[in-house]
């Protein structure tokens, strides 16, 4: 049902992309389509110009409700290397509070003539209800909802396994640590389950896995060796510091001892797997410096994908048609 | 709308399920009372009659918990749009919440109330009083007082008191004057900011869940100290299964408790909130097909006495946020009947069950022998076509709010007449 309505609101009725707020409800055609227009993008970045004109006379807005100073720059980076116009707005959650509310902010906005909104907010849902209510001209990116979502980053991710591993199908992958509050596992695993990923493993303590998470379609494991047991691509969450605070961990030192990701326990992997993680990485709570800077780390490529699969997704959504 | 005070309601079929009456008989009033039932006194001549035949007529509905919004929060709802809507719905006596602002935990509050409500309204208005002051969860208020007041029950105001030693303390003052404890069942350490049902869709959504164990604790330490203390314990809008389980066991051990559900309850669940629908954003949460079945089943076995409407109106606004910032609760009065005959179509119960859910069952949860029509009762009446078939348009809605997920919502059996104390209050324009 969901997916049915995410069909609706994310798509145009061409079935070319409208918004990009989640990746429940859109089709392996569609996301391959987006792996294949971003590794087109990927050269941009290496020319001396590193600008195609697709997107030129578009006005972007980075609306965002939450600081994020890397996933907004790359964003503005690729909408530069788009030709766009950006807008950089920092919404203080303070500022609405001084009694403008959210939907007089992007009246605002749509009375500047912008095409996209690039959001990042701290509510679950509130990239859903911003495309929901935006006028007809206007696209949504979702930067990071809350929990919900955050699909440019789960493409980026996608984007990296698909360039060191090629087919998805064979592949196991584990993802590692804080699932219950991560808007990127939650993307992942849809993706990867569209993608049709060979098995999907999700690692963690019971007080970070969240309720029902089988139905997401992933194995649940407790044992970090375990778990990591044969498989191709290790994902590493981001571990908040709040967690402790909320009785959800005793220590940062007990999650390294039983789910931090060291030498000793990527040797339980295939000898040949990834290791990934969002960024920025706590070195020494979910993973070794070793691991990290080593040589099956893919962790910096991740950044550098990141921009290719953004101009993708904005000059699918904005664009005239296919990419260069 | 006013009209005679000496009237007839004649060829309806009565439906008294207080009095256990399910027969063709006429009503006759005079001055705001039952004069009789079946034929009419001698000498009574009514100056007005009106034809029921076709129809139902019940004791006018008492719904346990509304909010009117009134004092404090008036662009959401005022004691006279929201009692106007009541009437249409047949709704003749509701239960305010003591969450109004000033909160009413002074027999001034309530006195305030009581006045307004003799000014404007198109129903009864009964408020139920703090049990806390300004519902800190700590002081106690003058809860005699409070009930001297009018007031015709004391609770939380669905801000869980967390302190147990208070929740003591306050059932036990409270049984020492036999006044009800209203209590909102919901732990508020375990809902930890969560705004649905932990389960399979906050998931998927990412939504901060409110696990089930956040009603499942609330009630049993609300049981284990209403036993401890022989208070009478009202558990207000179950919304899990085992919860009504819990009740069951505890209504067999001859604990004084009784509990209501809200009628939404009793239809939607967790489903209904995917994509972020925060006209689905109400607390309790609404849970699992399970949650819902179980319910559903304390409704049909009457471990369950009264379905109340849970009327929350907000202003378009507070729904016009990102699903977690959205306001909880929705505009229900209107859909109080109409819900519950659903259920009676559904086969969950049948139609004097249904109505003594509304009627005779929350009237005896409050101790007031009301909800029910015989000689020398107040004539409180609703008059409704079984057979009416409609559908909940925004336009239609006579409550100042509109945030309800029953627009476009097929409906059988419609409110006509609605008579609160012998006065014609609502009928239906044909």
């Amino acid at each position: 049902m969901e997916a049915f309505g995410n069909t609706r609101l994310q798509l145009r009725d061409n079935g070319r992309l409208r918004h990009f707020l989640t990746l429940d409800g859109i089709g392996r055609e569609l996301l391959t389509e987006i792996l294949d227009n971003a590794e087109s993008f990927t050269g941009v970045s290496e020319r001396t110009v590193k600008k195609v004109p697709l997107l030129r006379g578009k006005v972007i807005a980075n609306l965002f409700f939450e600081n994020s100073t890397r996933t907004r720059t790359t964003f503005e980076l690729a909408a530069k290397r788009l030709s766009a116009d950006v807008l950089n707005l920092n919404i203080d959650a303070s500022a609405t509070s001084k009694g403008e509310s959210l939907l007089d902010t992007l009246r605002n906005l749509e009375a500047m003539h912008c095409d996209m909104f690039v959001v990042r907010h701290a509510s679950s849902g509130a990239a859903h209800f911003i495309a929901r209510h935006a006028a007809p001209h206007v696209s949504v990116i979702n930067a990071g909802d809350g929990r919900h979502a955050h699909p440019t980053q789960a493409m980026l991710d996608m984007f990296t396994i698909r360039r060191h591993k090629g087919d998805f199908s064979q592949l196991r992958v584990a993802i590692v640590g804080d699932i219950l509050h991560s808007r990127v596992a939650r993307s992942q695993i849809l993706a990867l389950n569209i993608l049709r990923a060979g098995e999907l493993r999700i690692i963690a303590p019971r007080t970070l896995i969240p309720a029902e998470a089988r139905n997401l379609g992933v194995h649940v494991y407790h044992d970090m060796d375990k778990g990591l047991n044969g498989v191709d691509v290790i994902i590493m969450l981001r571990l908040q510091r709040e967690r402790m605070r909320g009785a959800r961990l005793p220590s940062e030192h007990e999650f390294f001892q039983r789910y931090g990701l060291t030498e000793q326990r990527l040797r339980l992997a295939r000898p040949d797997a990834i290791v990934m993680h969002p960024g920025p990485i706590n070195r020494g709570v979910e993973l070794d410096s070793h691991v990290a800077d080593g040589a099956q780390s893919v962790i910096l490529q991740q950044v550098g994908f990141g921009i290719a699969v953004r101009m993708a997704v904005m000059s699918m959504a904005l664009g005239p048609g296919p990419a260069p | 709308m006013n009209g005679a005070s000496r009237f007839s309601i004649v060829g309806g079929r009565l439906i008294d399920p207080g009095n256990d009456i399910d027969r063709l008989a006429d009503v006759h009033v005079a001055d705001g009372r039952i004069v009789a039932i079946g034929a009419p006194p001698t000498n009574f001549r009514a100056e007005q009659t009106h034809d029921a035949s076709g129809k139902v007529v019940c004791p006018g509905l008492i719904d346990l918990c509304a909010r009117l919004r009134e004092p404090g929060a008036e662009q959401k709802g005022t004691i006279a749009s929201e009692t106007q809507a009541a009437a249409a719905s047949g709704i003749t006596t509701l239960c305010v919440q003591p969450d109004t602002n000033p909160v009413i935990d002074t027999p001034a509050d309530a006195e305030l109330i009581r006045r307004r409500a003799k000014q404007v309204a198109s129903a009864r208005v009964l408020s139920v009083g703090a049990l806390t002051l300004n519902l800190d969860g700590e002081q106690l208020t003058e809860m005699a007082a409070l009930m001297d007041a009018g007031c015709v029950a004391l609770s939380d105001g669905g801000v869980p008191i967390d302190n147990t030693r208070v929740i003591r303390r306050v059932m036990e003052y409270a049984a020492t004057f036999d006044i009800l404890c209203m209590l909102h069942p919901m732990d508020s350490n375990l809902r930890d900011g969560g705004c649905a049902h932990e389960g399979a869709v906050s998931t998927r959504l990412g939504l901060p869940g409110i696990p089930e164990a956040a009603e499942t604790v609330a009630v049993a330490r609300n049981l284990a100290l209403a036993a401890h203390t022989g208070s009478r314990l009202h558990l207000r809008g179950l919304s899990c299964a085992t919860a009504a389980v819990m009740l069951r066991r505890a209504r067999h051990d001859r604990v004084r408790v009784s509990a209501d559900v809200a009628a939404h309850q009793l239809f939607l669940t967790e489903m209904d909130i995917d994509g972020f629908d925060s006209s689905c954003h109400v607390i309790p949460p609404l849970r699992t097909v399970a949650d819902r079945e179980g319910l559903r089943n304390a409704v049909a076995v009457g471990a369950i006495t009264a379905i109340s409407s849970d009327h929350q109106p907000h202003e378009g606004d507070a729904k016009l946020l990102p699903f977690p910032e959205t306001e909880p609760g929705i505009s229900s009065l209107e859909t109080l009947l109409p819900l519950t005959l659903k259920l009676v179509d559904e086969g969950v119960l049948e139609l004097a069950p249904a109505l003594a859910c509304l009627t005779s069952g929350p009237a005896d949860i409050l101790g007031l022998g009301a909800g029910r029509l015989h000689v020398g009762s107040v004539a409180d009446i609703c008059v409704f076509d079984p057979n009416t078939n409609w559908r909940l348009n925004v336009d239609d809605m006579l409550s100042k709010s509109h945030s309800t997920p029953f627009l476009g919502w097929e409906f059988r059996g419609q409110v006509q007449q609605t008579f609160f104390e012998g006065r014609l209050t609502f009928e239906r324009k044909r």
